[in-house]
């Protein structure tokens, strides 16, 4: 097989396939992809050193806008890692709020994700009828935390909004609603010949190459490895409610839908749960911790992807000194490698779909000499861009000075 | 020209570019085309190339690496074309106008016709800066 048989299919940055900017090269071989590369970087945002900038009180509102699909996930991993900076407890209350909120996003994130994989294979009836469904839930959304997206719910110490006593049998009422649809896609993804033919046996991920990989969350337990922080770390309420780490064994897209459709159904399980233990609970939704003291901290959450890990340092001011998130697709996109190369250019659409990537949140800047694979930008060298940046900045709005915090 | 505009304000072709946005401006848009909103019934479409597009609607602020390339797909459009600054990353880079890798805002980079606020912008505030634009383009075709 000489090389030059090759073609590159290039995809991105700006296409319609994904909303988010990214490059994918496609080496095919006549129909058959053999190789694959991945560029990202049109994200990249440096979250990370500006959350060193910010006060802890105001560092989830930041990490809220890492990604706006799962936008509670940031914040709920990092009020974890700063209380555990000073092992913190907070109120029961405030727990089943946060699990709440958590657990309704996972499943306006797995509709989202089910309505767009049904684009992607060019059958847009899923697509039309899962964002149909998931409006409901972004009301529920909006009667309790007064968003639809960026709830801005977390704080460290607790919640920043209680839930009114009068909201809860709406909630409730959304919640009951959603089953119905819910079960139905559980039907429609076992039964359809559509997305039989389409779906099952592409993209096969073996249990070993996720553990190698180290993928996480649905990507992870659709080949069968029963990963999940919420239960094997447990956090906020997941202790106290009833629910199932939801597995299967094949590792094909197919499996990828089944896992999180019946997640879904774990998670309206869970919010149940909560929002009957919040007619009961009220010991207050914040502990008011004043100081952070020096000290490190992590903090996980099992995003709707996968597993988020924040790590917080503080010195005991107002501020993190250091500043550190790995978000989930960071694991998972590497396992495309293995996904997509041996199917053909059609099913690479859907298999690159497939672990719900979020290049939002995997974000991150290296820069190397691509011939001898040298580092070639630092810590060092990025602190130094920072600083310019704040010179120009600081010179641009001279006369605004005193209200442009620097 | 004028013609063309007020042929535009017909049936609006959409495109969608994402300049390193957090994503939630841009399911917002998608958000639009769905049934509980459902922009097609005004004939506004998303197209997959900026070639057939009417209006773009940029999300996000733009990093080193995205502004070039953004320049050049925002070239490619056929003239005239509305660029539409969503959210307020876009509008005026909200909290990340400090960042080492922003560059600046998208006024800077190409002119813009409409600017719609929020973090994210509701479908509903979305529909009323494109109806504010289509009205803002007939007067000023009146006159
Ligand atoms: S304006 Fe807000 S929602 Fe929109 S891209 Fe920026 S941070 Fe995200």
């Amino acid at each position: 097989m000489t090389p030059n048989r090759t073609q590159i299919i290039p995809i991105g940055p700006y296409h319609p396939l994904q909303e988010e900017p990214e490059f994918f090269k496609l080496h095919v071989e006549g129909e058959k992809v053999v190789k694959l590369d991945i560029e990202i970087g049109y994200n990249h945002r440096g979250i990370e050193k500006l959350a060193e900038g910010l006060t802890y009180d105001q560092v989830p509102f930041l990490v809220e806008r890492v990604c706006g699909i799962c936008s509670t996930s940031h914040p709920f991993a990092c009020v974890n890692a700063i209380e555990d900076v000073g092992g913190f407890d907070i109120p029961e209350r405030a727990k089943y709020i946060r699990t709440f909120v958590g657990e309704l996003e996972r499943i306006h994130s797995h509709l989202l994700w089910l309505g767009l994989a049904g684009h992607f294979l060019g059958y847009n009836t899923v697509w039309m009828w899962a964002w149909k469904y998931r409006e409901p839930v972004l009301d529920c959304f909006e009667l309790l935390t007064g968003n639809r997206n960026h709830y801005a719910m977390f704080k460290p110490g607790g919640v920043r909004r209680d839930f009114e006593d009068e909201d809860l049998p709406t909630a409730m009422r959304i919640l009951d609603g959603l089953e119905r649809p819910l079960l139905m896609f559980a039907k429609i993804a076992m039964a359809d010949p559509v997305l039989q033919a389409r779906l099952k046996n592409v993209g096969v991920l073996t249990y070993e190459d996720c553990v190698e990989l180290g993928a996480l969350g649905p990507t992870s337990r659709a080949s069968g490895v029963p990963w999940d922080v919420r239960r094997d770390h447990p956090y906020a309420a997941y202790d106290l409610v009833e629910w199932d780490v939801v597995t299967t064994e094949n590792g094909d897209v197919f499996d990828k839908v089944v896992v999180r459709v019946l997640e879904m159904l774990e998670s309206v399980k869970i919010c149940k749960q909560c929002l009957e233990k919040l007619r009961e609970v009220r010991d207050g939704i914040d502990a008011n911790y004043k100081e952070i003291p020096p000290g490190e901290g992590i903090g996980h959450h099992e995003a709707p992807r996968g597993e988020v890990f924040h790590y917080v340092r503080s010195d005991g001011s107002n501020r993190p000194i250091r500043y550190k998130i790995r978000a989930p697709s960071f694991m998972n996109v590497p396992t495309n490698n293995r996904a997509v190369v041996g199917y053909t250019v059609s099913d690479a659409t859907i298999t690159l779909a497939a672990i719900d990537p979020c290049y939002c949140c995997t974000e991150r800047t290296i820069v190397v000499d691509a011939d001898s694979g040298k580092q070639l930008m630092g810590w060092k060298e990025l602190l130094r861009l920072s600083q310019e940046k704040t010179r120009k900045l600081m010179e641009k709005y001279k006369s605004r000075m005193d209200r442009v915090w620097i | 020209m004028s013609l063309k505009i007020k042929a535009l304000t017909k049936s609006i072709w959409v495109f969608h570019l994402a300049a390193s946005p957090c994503n939630n401006c841009d399911i917002e848009i998608l958000d639009l085309l769905t049934p509980r909103y459902d922009v097609e019934r005004f004939g506004i479409q998303l197209v997959g190339s900026v070639r057939h597009a009417d209006a773009i609607l940029v999300t996000g602020s733009m990093n080193r690496k995205a502004r070039q390339r953004l320049k050049r797909v925002i070239a490619q459009a056929a003239k005239p074309c509305f660029v539409i600054a969503i959210g307020n990353c876009s509008c005026s880079m909200e909290m990340f106008a400090n960042s080492y890798n922003q560059m600046e805002c998208l006024d800077n980079v190409s002119e813009v016709h409409a600017y719609i606020a929020g973090c994210p912008p509701k479908p509903e505030a979305m529909i009323q800066g494109v109806v504010a634009l289509i009205q803002a383009q007939l007067a000023a075709l009146k006159k």
